[in-house]
């Protein structure tokens, strides 16, 4: 018992002094802190959207206010062609986009670790046959795809994170098989087997673990991807017409006449939130990228 | 260009497995290549019969809402799908783009409606990357050669920042800040002459080209500072300065000859980016291209065309990804050895 407790204690300082290490490493990257506070600054918009701005304020029916209005004292960023606040949708926006972004990244985390370390671990005919799977996904075009599957599916908020996450998968999965490769060979790995690890413990408590670092900055980048995609397929009017995500904003401006009005209010707030968070997400994920791959730093 | 002139005569091969000996060199590389560009091929159609009739709900009732047919019309097209699915996917394969698949909404041929797309698109697409690509070429090449220094970090400061742009907003953005410029379409109704039409054309394509180019531009530019940052560490380079050229020179004869080739066949290679981007800008701008007709498509939803537009696109980042291997097989002789 005392062994276990201690082999545990062991383990948890260890890791302790990884990420204390990572946070050290992390932070001499100025622009990944600039993201990091863009970031922390939209995820408590996020979750503090009701309190911010009264979802009563999206409710079509109740809108006092003229349609497309400018900015004014009291709608700060102007009406949309519903009379309802700008600045009201850009907040509760916020929520969907960021959840549609995360969840569609951790579909297509599980399903692209899945095919990577079954490919790299058992390698032979079963990596063939995954690989040239995943070749294939990658060589159909993203947005031609995303937009069959969405049509076919049918606009909601869970279809769209579906459809992006079994979209987006292809890339995790040549990351994870290249590095399960890589594990794979390793003498360690001998040394489980030696000891009668099965397959299932060999992957769960050796490769897996091993993967994971290079798998998280991927993860970070995924996510600005998932963001754009939701943005792109609701502009398109695949998104779910009740939910007001940034894309649906910028479609309903685009679908009445924003542009010709030059109601630049309507056009490049939601736009600049979605820049915004992308850039943000791609920041921090750079710099973790470097910071877990050493071989990547040597450059910089 | 050799090996790529007789690819088409090369029958698609079955599955053979990868690495054997008589399918190295050359020749296997182009066998290999080829046999796999056959299997997507053989997976996109698959997947384009099977998903389209996955489809919840009536394919005769989409099909017909909002069309005045007669009944007779219906029973026969119900009388289509009631067949075996074997019967229906062989036929379906035997000609994908058949001259019987009617489009929903324009009521016409599929095949006629992409075909007339087409030239739209590559017109404004092709533009729009030719620009980008020596844009892109040419700022990577200074960043790349130069990292760390101002100009890199504002360079890649910038091409993160309008990477992260969707670049139908871009197109959205410039309207309202250049209302000047046509909002749409390709052309003004009553312009005749040659050369007024040319002007005319060049004159609508000013806002969309700029809007996908911008984002394009970034693609390229980080693509070509990544390979040029890749050659920095090659020791060809150290001893081109050993001979005593010039650091002019090293880069312009040694670093950047061998740094456009992974970005060559990368650009070709993007096609699915560039699609991406021509469905959106095509449809801000309403430019008759084959971008406006996917949008068109799935505002229907009109899944005949959905289908074929899909089909095309696909088809071609398969036959561009193909070439893209070839080419730089042909570039790169050491490619194909391995």
């Amino acid at each position: 018992m005392t062994a276990a407790t201690s082999a545990r204690s062991i383990t948890w300082a260890r890791r302790r002094a990884t990420a204390a290490r990572f946070w050290h490493d992390f932070r001499s990257h100025n622009s990944a802190l600039a993201g990091l506070a863009i970031l922390v600054v939209f995820a408590l918009v996020a979750i503090f959207a009701p309190l911010l701005a009264d979802p009563e304020g999206l409710n079509v029916a109740r809108a006092t206010a003229r349609s497309h209005q400018p900015p004014s004292a009291e709608y700060w960023l102007g009406t949309d062609q519903n009379g309802v606040s700008i600045l009201t949708l850009l907040i509760h926006g916020t929520r969907v986009s960021l959840i549609v972004g995360l969840s569609a990244t951790a579909i297509a985390i599980v399903i692209g670790t899945l095919v990577g370390i079954m490919a790299g671990f058992y390698g032979g005919w079963a990596r063939s046959l995954l690989m040239g799977f995943t070749d294939w996904f990658l060589v159909i075009p993203f947005l031609p795809l995303a937009i069959v599957l969405a049509t076919v599916l049918g606009a909601s908020l869970v279809n769209i994170i579906i459809v992006i996450g079994v979209t987006s998968w292809p890339g995790t999965a040549r990351l994870v098989c290249a590095q399960t490769l890589s594990v794979r060979s390793r003498p360690y790995m001998e040394r489980a087997k030696a000891l009668g690890a099965g397959d299932w413990h060999q992957m769960t408590r050796h490769v897996l673990p091993n993967v994971m670092p290079v798998v998280l900055a991927h993860v970070v980048l995924t996510v600005s991807i998932a963001i754009l995609s939701e943005t792109t397929l609701s502009f398109l009017g695949l998104g779910d017409p009740t939910e007001q995500s940034w894309g649906n904003i910028l479609d309903s401006a685009f679908g009445t006449g924003a542009m010709s009005n030059g109601e630049w209010w309507f056009v490049l707030p939601p736009g600049i939130c979605v820049v915004l968070v992308v850039l943000a997400f791609t920041l921090v994920g750079r710099a973790m990228e470097v910071v877990l791959n050493p071989r990547l730093k040597e450059g910089h | 260009m050799a090996t790529a002139t007789t690819a088409p005569g090369v029958p698609p091969t079955p599955a053979v497995p990868a690495r054997t000996p008589f399918l190295a060199g050359t020749r296997g590389y182009v066998i290999r290549k080829i046999s796999w560009s056959c299997g997507t091929l053989l997976f996109v159609l698959v997947f384009n019969f099977f998903l389209f009739r996955m489809l919840p709900g009536d394919p005769i009732g989409l099909y017909s809402r909002g069309r005045n047919m007669a009944p007779e019309q219906l029973i026969k097209l119900r009388a289509q799908l009631n067949r075996p699915i074997g019967t229906q996917f062989l036929e379906y394969l035997s000609n994908p783009f058949a001259s019987t698949i009617n489009s929903v909404r324009f009521n016409r041929p599929v095949w006629e409606l992409v075909g007339e797309r087409v030239w739209p698109t590559v017109l404004l697409v092709g533009t729009a990357i030719l620009i980008a690509s020596v844009a892109g070429v040419w700022l990577g090449i200074r960043s790349g050669w130069r990292r760390g220094g101002t100009f890199d970090r504002v360079t890649t400061g910038t091409t993160n920042t309008l990477y992260a742009m969707p670049e139908f907003w871009v197109g959205m953005v410039l309207l309202i800040a250049l209302p000047f410029f046509p909002s749409g379409g390709i052309s003004t109704p009553g312009v005749t002459g040659f050369l007024d039409t040319v002007l005319d054309t060049a004159w609508h394509m000013v806002l969309p080209v700029t809007a996908l180019a911008i984002v394009y531009l970034a693609e390229y530019t980080s693509i070509m500072r990544a390979s040029l940052v890749d050659e920095l560490r090659q020791d060809y380079l150290q001893l081109a300065r050993a001979k005593g050229l010039r650091e002019d020179l090293v880069r312009r004869r040694h670093a950047v000859p061998n740094a456009l080739l992974p970005t060559m066949t990368l650009i070709f290679l993007n096609l699915g980016f560039v699609i991406g981007g021509a469905i959106t800008v095509e449809t801000v701008y309403s430019w008759p291209g084959l971008g406006l007709l996917s949008y068109e498509a799935l505002r229907g939803p009109d899944i005949p065309l959905l289908q074929a537009v899909f089909l095309l696109f696909s088809l071609g980042v398969v036959v561009f990804t193909l070439l893209a291997d070839l080419l730089y097989a042909v570039l790169d002789p050491r490619v194909s050895t391995q």
